[in-house]
């Protein structure tokens, strides 16, 4: 006897639970991996999965069984022109291996174990356990980015949103509805009048004819003074605002690229900028990139520019920091935008520069941006800029962080750091 | 008689004519089989399916995601098409059936695996002994949940390395002599809670370190332990590692059953491909012979058919050793050609088969050999010739390969012979049993490998080793021995360097 069992609607992912005991025993390898992967990509490159490749040794479950050597027969089909008694040379690298039949031993033999994570894996192994700081404060409940929207039209409003066939129609029916009544006795009074003057004995009637001037003069001076116009015609298009999600962000890349930030440098703040650019990708339909350089001086460049070329001379931060503002004021504004920055130098500073930072940063950046992380890439002791930003972390715990980064493997950890979940309770409130 | 279907696509009420077709002429061949129970499943499923060794339901562990991520791989690459067909050894008999297949290929998976692998499961001698069909599922129930209850209890991590130390030893967990008995899943659980309570007594009782009186003591010097070597290593080690815990334990054991379970389907490789191959080409042909299927279907039956027993040569790009749907299909098909037109050379070389009723020597071939022994006495000089087999003789002392046999009168003995022990699993397998245990001193493990043909072991047995050594508590000691001298010493802890 058969029975015929449609399976086709149980789960398909029964693999699931081993798929992920496998990834959780080889988190490291795929770790290492994707931040491979990062530091080969252009930031703007993440839109993809990772192939990730293990060394087969790893994973690699090791059996006793029979190695090369010893004296071994071995079968094999399609013989096409041997002889008993050929010798043959042995094959270069060693292949065949012994029991060539063997089963177990098929699909072995590759140096690596390579498979495919999706591209929210990719990200998903970068962002673990990260949330987005002050991320409630822009989410639906307290938006603070409008859209007009038209909601037709009211009596009150600017000159620009002034219509004007709404307001001519209005004044034209006010006209009609203040005059027909005094044009139509008007009318009448004319007519009489005709009659009365047309009559040969109108002089009858001299009296009733003074009478009738008289009220038709009235009546013109009335119709007359209707106006053409009256500000109670005026209709104006009703502009109501919207909130709608905000969905856009703007991340400010400051860099140093002072004659004492050498390439390494640079190297780690990229990995560093790629890392938020990927993280804000991941909550923001929108992004743009802004790239500040600066040394005595700071400028907008390209992202090319920002990273690869070289600059000499002293460093004022602050120069960076000002135009930073400039652009914010200029384009993005802060109800529109969400505003990130990320700062990366050395810990160079002109000396007397480093407070007019701070007071740049807390007089006129944090209040405006969500969050601004100050890396100092440098194996030695802090600088004055360090001190100097030490006190804004205090006062603006939520929107500004710092951290050192002392080798290139410090990177991730200094970023999850920077970016570590806030416990739930101290989101609340502050959004207002 | 009308054709069942004319068209590809298939449906439940097809696949269930086709199946009451396959299985009346199945009967008209005697074979005999389980109930089948046929699941039709998607190509996600079917790689689930293949992950996990085709076990309906098993524990969880890495190395399955590792399969699976590789199937996954592969099949989306496109590099490989999923086998058609997963068959399990069980009463019923479940096989699946996988949607995406026309129905000529449905028709074919039907009659290989539901007919021709389900009757090989029922009939042939190592099946019958090693495993019981009807208890296997209930088994891999009991496991399943056994093994997550220990997770819980003891956490992954642990379960974890217990596992992989027990599954670099699988091959090393089978009796090969004994039969053990079947027994239910109840039972299973009632037997685990008490075996965990004696056992634990037993083993304390060999690690006494409580001082005895002075003839013990003496007694006990002389006294071996194991009193003899033991091949079943997991089973000598769930038995008398000293420091392994109750659950530790009954896991070496689950290990073991899987492994026990699986040792026939090791042992029977070509004979069960060959056997439903030869089975799915004779009953979709008797099909079309009764006019029951058309042209269109038989074209595209033996397309498939076709790249089932294709056998590369060995310089071929696509050799990756011998094919054993091909070897196994077409020893089938030779031997049935012996009992219909046999030669002279057949004559001679199977006297007691050449001219028989076919049908009943298939049978008896399905039923009482497994490949070694099937290879060694039906392996026919004729076959030889159509597979162009040769032997090659790898000695590391010699520069070259000597190639000692070819398809010719003086080399198809040397051939069948050699054939033979390639798919002979304690040839094929290291000989390594558990030896001694230094009972009185640091209680360390010393293992035997005995060399066959000065062929060593591979690099994985200081891996190996050191799992050993996890399940074990104390030293192992692997010693190889070859013509009864030690020739080589391996430890773990490694006291070499």
């Amino acid at each position: 006897m058969s029975y015929f069992i449609d399976r086709r609607l149980n789960g398909k992912n029964k693999s699931l639970v081993n798929r992920q005991r496998f990834m959780q025993r080889y988190k490291k390898h795929i770790k290492q991996a994707v931040s491979e992967a990062i530091n080969k990509r252009s930031i703007t490159d993440m839109e993809r999965g990772e192939s990730i490749s293990i060394p087969s040794q790893d994973t690699h479950e090791p059996i006793i069984s029979h190695g090369q050597g010893g004296q071994q027969h071995r079968i094999y089909p399609g013989n096409k022109q041997f002889a008993a008694g050929d010798k043959i040379d042995r094959p270069k690298g060693g292949g065949g291996g012994s029991g060539s039949g063997k089963a177990g031993n098929s699909g072995e033999g590759e140096d690596e174990f390579s498979f495919y994570i999706s591209k929210e894996e990719f990200l998903n192994y970068i962002f673990e356990d990260l949330a987005l700081p002050n991320m409630v404060k822009k989410t639906l409940s307290t938006q603070d980015e409008f859209e007009t929207k038209h909601a037709g039209f009211v009596t009150a409003g600017t000159a620009n949103n002034l219509s004007i066939i709404r307001s001519m129609r209005n004044a034209h029916a006010r006209r009609i509805a203040l005059s027909a009544g005094k044009k139509r006795k008007l009318k009448a009074l004319l007519l009489e009048q005709q009659e009365l003057e047309a009559n040969p004995d109108g002089f009858k009637h001299h009296a009733r004819l003074l009478a009738i001037s008289e009220e038709i003069s009235v009546l013109k001076s009335r119709i007359k003074k209707v106006p053409y116009l009256d500000t109670f015609d005026l209709r104006y298009r009703s502009q109501v605002k919207y909130p709608v999600p905000t969905s856009k962000a703007v991340m400010f890349c400051l860099m140093d690229v002072s004659g004492s930030m050498t390439q390494d440098i640079k190297e780690i703040a990229k990995r560093f900028y790629i890392l938020l650019y990927l993280f804000l990708q991941k909550n923001y339909d929108k992004i743009e990139l802004v790239f500040i350089r600066h040394h005595t001086s700071a400028k907008e460049v390209s992202e090319e520019e920002f990273f690869y070329s070289r600059e000499t001379g002293g460093t004022i931060v602050s120069s960076a920091l000002k135009l930073m503002h400039e652009i914010v004021q200029d384009r993005y504004s802060a109800s529109e935008w969400n505003i990130y920055a990320a700062q990366a130098s050395d810990g160079d500073n002109w000396d007397d520069d480093s407070p007019q930072c701070a007071s740049l940063l807390s007089q006129y950046i944090l209040p405006e941006v969500q969050y601004f992380s100050y890396i100092e890439i440098t194996p030695q002791d802090h600088q004055a800029l360090w001190h100097a930003y030490q006190a804004l972390g205090k006062a603006w715990p939520k929107e500004f962080a710092m951290a050192q980064i002392k080798e290139p493997g410090d990177i991730y950890t200094v970023f999850r750091e920077l970016f570590a979940k806030q416990p739930q309770g101290s989101r609340q409130g502050e959004s207002a | 008689m009308s054709y069942i279907s004319t068209d590809s696509e298939w449906t439940f009420e097809l696949l269930e004519a086709y199946d009451s077709e396959i299985k009346r002429i199945a009967k008209r061949y005697k074979l005999d089989t389980y109930p089948n129970q046929i699941e039709v499943i998607s190509a996600e499923q079917m790689m689930d399916a293949y992950a996990s060794v085709g076990m309906p339901l098993g524990y969880h562990h890495w190395s399955y995601g590792k399969h699976f991520l590789a199937t996954q791989k592969n099949y989306q690459r496109g590099a490989m098409g999923l086998a058609y067909e997963i068959v399990i050894n069980s009463s019923p008999c479940i096989a699946y059936l996988m949607e995406e297949n026309t129905l000529p290929m449905q028709a074919l998976v039907i009659a290989h695996a539901c007919y021709g692998h389900n009757s090989f499961f029922k009939g042939n001698y190592l099946f019958k002994t090693w495993t019981d069909a009807s208890a296997i599922v209930d088994y891999l129930v009991f496991s399943r949940g056994y093994i997550k209850k220990c997770e819980e209890r003891y956490g992954i991590e642990e379960v974890e390395k217990i596992l992989d130390s027990c599954h670099s030893l699988m091959n090393y967990g089978v009796d090969r002599y004994k039969r053990p008995k079947p027994i239910s899943a109840e039972e299973e659980v009632h037997r685990q809670e008490e075996r965990e309570e004696i056992l634990q007594q037993q083993v304390n009782d060999l690690w006494r370190t409580i001082p005895k009186g002075h003839e013990e003591e003496v007694e006990k010097k002389q006294r071996n332990f194991p009193s003899e070597p033991q091949e079943n290593l997991l089973y000598f080690i769930e038995k008398n590692a000293p420091l392994l815990k109750p659950w530790q334990r009954e896991i070496i054991r689950i290990v073991r059953k899987m492994a026990q379970y699986f040792y026939p389907q090791r042992q029977t490789q070509v004979m069960n491909e060959g056997w439903a191959t030869f089975w799915h080409y004779t009953l979709l042909h008797t099909l079309y012979d009764e006019g029951l299927v058309d042209e269109g279907f038989m074209l595209e039956f033996l397309t498939s058919h076709t790249n089932v027993v294709a056998q590369p040569a060995f310089d071929s790009p696509n050799y990756n050793g011998i094919n054993p749907y091909a070897l196994g299909f077409n020893m089938f098909q030779d031997i049935k050609r012996i009992c219909q037109h046999p030669s002279e050379e057949d004559k001679e070389w199977f006297p007691e088969i050449a001219g028989s009723d076919w049908l009943e020597t298939l049978h008896f071939a399905m039923k009482n050999f497994k490949d070694e022994s099937f290879i060694q006495q039906y392996l026919s000089p004729k076959l030889i010739r159509d597979f162009k087999l040769f032997s090659l003789y790898d000695d590391e002392r010699a520069a070259k390969y000597l190639v000692d046999a070819i398809h010719n009168e003086k080399g198809y003995r040397t051939i069948r012979d050699n054939l033979s022990q390639q798919y002979d699993l304690s040839y094929r397998e290291p000989n390594i049993q558990a030896w001694s245990v230094d009972l009185r001193g640091d209680r360390s493990l010393t293992l035997r490998h005995t060399m066959q043909s000065n062929i060593p072991l591979s690099e994985d047995s200081s891996e190996v080793i050191k799992h050993l050594h996890s399940l074990w508590g104390f030293d192992i000691h692997l010693e190889t021995y070859s013509d009864g001298k030690k020739v080589k010493d391996q430890s773990c802890p490694d006291t070499h360097e």
